[in-house]
């Protein structure tokens, strides 16, 4: 159906921008729910586990596993894509490698600031989620997620939970806070998942 | 108002647009018809997509400006890069129609109770504070906190100088005796709290404003959580 009047200039000529979505340029806009979460780094910690084991990490110990950078493009719900972002962490794969827990289909996520959100285990360890300490090359900032956040550069970006602290992986899906709230449970921005029965 | 309703599927509807009214240089409200329209929550947006003749489609969410009940409308600011505000500030006219789908959101949403409330806003994010203060029971129990650059951009000004409420504008920007100048301080928070009960809170505005704002309140408050936020750019 057109819209009288409107012509548009945000078309895309290089497949990279899903539906729905439009190029923020230079901008990074922000997204919390509550105010952004001040944590040292000396202070944070990760906890991986899955009822049975559990393996607690800190800065260093989470880099001792070793770092990758991955560049890739990041889509918001809130309909702004950016291109090329580069980060740099742990992937998750080794992470839980390393932490030694089993295999369940269902990863949890807890943040500092009680932030939750769910994704199925395999879109962390098969794709290229990281657990990210740096952007472009710095230390992530508080607004952004920082010291370290959850990057699924695949899904929706409230999917890669900012001030990570727990990864609890589970045999039961358990939907997280803008899961409950409208919001889709998987989030492909491909098939434009972005609420409920989308 | 249910605030537990089961997930229903978001399909797009045809809006035709039944009125505008120009509310500042730079913003407009747009109200419009959508079949099957039942009603929302105050704080909830839409999604708006718009179609070329070429059939390139352009998608943005909408905070809804009317309270629950009301005929729907948003009200949209110009953004000087934009793609589509431009056209919703400047083209649209009356018998116009896009598509949108909604109501949307369950976290930065407010179903009327006589208790405090203190609504906080920068720029254009007064836009669904007005939905929650034209839904809320008690007037005398509401205290808008808003923040604008100059005069010609305080939105819903008439409205603002009539509701009951206790109302404080602020000009970032310019000096004028009817308002407060500068940011909104510390200070104006503290005294904002003055209400026995602590008051549910709702800071939205561009990131800054809402990052500095909850900041400084949050502290103020027992429970940092009863701040909701709700950001821009």
């Amino acid at each position: 159906m057109e819209t009288r009047g409107f012509v548009g200039r945000g078309r895309d000529n290089s497949g990279r921008i899903p539906p729905g979505q439009h190029d923020a340029g230079h901008d990074f806009p922000v997204m919390i729910a509550g105010g952004a979460v001040e944590l040292a780094r000396e202070d944070w910690r990760l906890t991986v586990g899955d009822g049975v084991v559990s393996k607690t990490y800190d800065w260093d110990s989470l880099h001792a596993l070793g770092t990758e950078s991955i560049t890739v493009d990041i889509h918001c719900v809130t309909h702004w894509t950016k291109l090329d972002t580069t980060w740099g962490g742990v992937p998750v794969g080794a992470l839980f490698d390393d932490a030694g827990v089993g295999d369940y289909d269902y990863s949890i996520i807890t943040s500092y600031g009680e932030y939750t959100t769910n994704l199925p285990t395999t879109d962390l360890v098969d794709e290229s989620a990281l657990i990210a300490t740096s952007y472009d090359g710095a230390p992530i900032t508080a607004e952004h997620g920082g010291p370290v956040r959850l990057v699924v550069p695949h899904l929706y970006f409230w999917k890669s939970a900012k001030w990570i602290q727990q990864i609890l992986l589970s045999d039961q899906d358990e939907p997280g806070f803008w899961e409950v709230s409208g919001y889709h449970n998987y989030g492909d921005p491909w098939l434009e998942q972005r609420y409920s029965l989308d | 108002m249910e605030a537990e309703r089961p997930p229903r599927r978001l399909v797009w509807s045809q809006a035709t647009v039944t009125g505008t009214t120009d509310e500042t240089v730079s913003a407009r409200t747009i109200v419009f018809d959508v079949p099957g329209w039942t009603s929302h929550r105050a704080g909830q947006h839409i999604d708006v997509r718009l179609t070329a003749p070429d059939g390139y489609q352009a998608s943005r969410s909408y905070s809804l400006s009317s309270g629950p009940g009301e005929a729907p409308q948003i009200t949209v600011e110009r953004l000087p890069e934009g793609e589509v505000s431009p056209f919703m500030v400047d083209v649209v006219e009356i018998g116009d129609t896009f598509e949108v789908r909604g109501p949307i959101g369950g976290y930065f949403v407010y179903d009327p109770e006589p208790a405090p409330l203190l609504l906080i806003g920068g720029g254009s994010g007064i836009t669904p504070l007005r939905s929650m203060w034209r839904c809320a029971p008690d007037p005398s129990l509401v205290t808008i906190l808003y923040s604008a650059r100059t005069s010609d951009r305080i939105i819903f000004k008439d409205e603002l100088a009539d509701y009951g409420g206790r109302v404080s504008i602020h000009l970032t920007r310019e000096t004028e005796s009817a308002y407060r100048s500068g940011r909104i301080s510390k200070s104006d928070l503290r005294n904002a709290l003055t209400d026995e009960a602590p008051p549910a809170v709702y800071v939205v505005g561009p990131t800054s404003f809402v990052e500095t704002v909850v900041a400084e309140l949050g502290p103020m408050l027992t429970d940092p959580r009863a701040i909701k936020t709700e950001r821009f750019g």
